[in-house]
């Protein structure tokens, strides 16, 4: 097998077991693998950025709640059904990114990280500001009969699986197909040299504002795909946190590694879940895991593979 | 009451903000001038300050002003100290790497809140002002009999308030001079002029890199200290103060310590005076997008001066 053939095989094993193990895990880690995989969405959109172009955003959130809000209004205020709505949701993530990105892009470094937050952190007060729409942190459910999609009730767990599986698939290929393509080579170099690329005769520009709105537009279709599924949609999502996580869920797995946002998301989503038993400041786990990450293992676990076992792992 | 009564009561009541603003976005500021990093947990500094000073003047009894004296000295040289240990355990360790900095200090933020929550505890509690008459305040008009002084119903303050805004004053004074007139100032400002220079010069950068995060994070823990008996030690309170530090410290010019003052002075007031006539949280998008625009046009900030 070559290197290459070895990796397509991985990469779709893991999402055949994905797939398989629907029909053997007990209810409740049933329910969970659903919700990880569509929050490894999101962590697989936030490493497009950062892991693979070297930008560090803290204003991920912003695209997750335009997803969700683009989704949950439309269904809510304007009576529209599940697959127009989730259609909305991503488009308004898209739109969110493109603007951010026009502002942002201006900016490196410290500045990016910055503004990214600042911007995330006017639109989660503008969340709360519309409370008449939006019911601010109480947030707003989603009934079942609203979340029919094509004859399909997503409220169902099966059915649920199955759609977080989907998008998790469509997610999940595409990073793998973009970092193998010229693209997303270029991307890596940008990460790696802006200088010499541009220098090499690219406009990096062009391809950082792409990136930029691929990743939001994955990213908001995470939080679209949130909202529909688990019927809630609510403030804190926009909050600053949900632009932590997929910062710690990459870093934990391995930035810019194709499998990192998902072994990460899984890992941290256990952590805090077993944890919750002793106690109830989870947060804590997440900020140890932060602080020891960056001192300890900056690679995060797949990257450690990456360097030990598997150099050309993508 | 009028408009013109009103408009004095939430510019003191923006003073008082202001005040103590200055004193959390100084230090947030010396820490970006000096050490070139973002502390994200600055704002949990702020927090652990209120909280240290109520376990303080919990434990004193007594007469309050005594638990409070005591807390005024205690709490910042507490959390300076653990600032400290923050700065040798983690972010020397880092090598002061902006990005890895600023990950690692929001690792850090969730340490100190969520250790506070567990051993604190999730509720509000206040600490007793030394000293709080109620002071009312004249207001002036040209009425039909002429020009006349009187005290309007609601128009006041309190001594305690004035008294903040003098104690901020003395400390900014007391943070200039130690800047301008002394070794360690003059120590610090080669530090943050050239790294490497000064390093070569024999100038321990690394001790005066640990000395200006456990200033920076003293400074946020004093303004904590002196607000908590007009607002309340809870273990969320960090936040706001973080949001509005860093909107200074930008509006300011990042790492000029003149700025940040100026620029305290001009968000504590709008704050106060914007919070009074519309909706907070109309005022915090606004001042939000502020931020963020004059990062992306003028990231040498308002007031600052272009450096090549």
């Amino acid at each position: 097998m070559t290197a290459s053939s070895r990796v397509i095989v991985l990469h779709l094993g893991l999402l055949a077991l994905l797939f398989g193990l629907q029909f053997i895990l007990p209810a409740y880690h049933h329910g969970n693998l659903a919700r990880i995989m569509v929050l490894a969405s999101y962590a697989v959109g936030y490493n497009i950025l950062f892991g693979y172009t070297g930008l560090l955003s803290l204003g991920h959130a912003l695209f997750f709640a335009a997803g969700m809000y683009g989704m949950g209004l439309t269904i809510q205020h304007m009576g529209f059904t599940p697959a127009p709505a989730l259609i909305v949701g991503i488009v308004a993530g898209a739109f969110v990114a493109g603007a951010l990105a026009l502002l942002a892009l201006r900016t490196v470094g410290v500045s990016f990280m910055i503004v990214t937050l600042m911007f995330a952190q006017a639109g989660y007060l503008t969340v709360l500001y519309f409370g008449e729409y939006t019911r601010g942190d109480e947030g707003f459910v989603i009934q079942q009969a609203q979340r029919v999609l094509w004859g399909v009730d997503l409220s169902n767990a099966t059915n649920r699986y199955f759609a977080a599986w989907g998008l998790f698939s469509v997610s999940f290929g595409l990073s793998l197909w973009l970092v193998r393509s010229s693209f997303g080579r270029t991307l890596i170099a940008i990460r790696e040299n802006e200088e010499r690329v541009r220098m090499l005769g690219y406009d990096t520009y062009k391809h950082k504002l792409t990136a930029m709105i691929i990743s939001g537009t994955i990213s908001a279709a995470a939080g679209a795909f949130y909202g529909l599924l688990f019927g809630y949609a609510g403030a804190s999502f926009a909050s600053v946190q949900y632009s932590i996580f997929p910062l710690l869920w990459v870093l934990l797995g391995g930035a810019g590694t194709v499998l990192g946002p998902f072994v990460g998301t899984l890992f941290m989503f256990y952590l805090i879940d077993l944890s919750s038993g002793i106690t109830s400041a989870y947060l804590l786990i997440a900020g140890l895991a932060l602080v020891l990450l960056t001192l300890f293992a900056p690679q995060g676990l797949i990257g450690e593979i990456r360097r030990r076992f598997w150099k050309n792992l993508p | 009451m009028e408009f013109g009564p009103h408009l004095l009561l939430a510019t003191l009541e923006g003073a008082v903000t202001a005040a103590v603003l200055a004193l959390t976005a100084v230090g947030l500021s010396l820490v970006f001038g000096v050490m070139r990093v973002v502390n994200i947990a600055h704002g949990e500094f702020y927090m652990l300050g209120a909280v240290i000073a109520w376990y303080v003047a919990h434990m004193m009894g007594g007469h309050p002003a005594l638990g409070f004296f005591l807390a005024l000295v205690l709490a910042p040289l507490l959390v300076g100290a653990i600032a400290v240990l923050a700065d040798v355990i983690i972010l020397k360790r880092v090598d002061y790497d902006p990005e890895r900095t600023i990950v690692a200090t929001i690792g850090l933020l969730y340490i100190i809140q969520q250790l506070t929550l567990m051993t604190y505890g999730p509720e509000a509690r206040p600490v007793e002002a030394p000293f709080n008459s109620r002071i009312a305040l004249p207001w002036f008009e040209w009425g039909e009999n002429g020009f006349q002084f009187y005290y309007p119903w609601g128009l006041s303050t309190t001594s305690y308030k004035l008294a903040v805004i003098g104690a901020a004053g003395v400390v900014l004074l007391g943070v200039w001079a130690m800047m301008t007139r002394t070794k360690v100032g003059l120590l610090m400002r080669a530090t943050q002029a050239d790294r490497d220079m000064a390093l070569a010069f024999g100038i321990p950068v690394e001790r005066v890199y640990a000395l200006v995060f456990g200033i920076g994070a003293a400074l946020a823990a004093l303004g904590a200290v002196l607000i908590v008996p007009i607002q309340q030690a809870h273990y969320l309170m960090g936040a706001d103060p973080l949001l509005l530090a860093f909107i200074v410290v930008i509006i300011g010019g990042l790492g000029s310590l003149p700025g940040t003052v100026l620029a305290a002075l001009f968000i504590g007031l709008s704050d106060g005076i914007i919070s009074v006539f519309f909706s907070p949280t109309l005022a915090k998008i606004l001042a939000t997008l502020l931020v963020g625009l004059v990062l992306v046009w003028r990231p040498q900030g308002l007031f600052g001066t272009r450096t090549a």
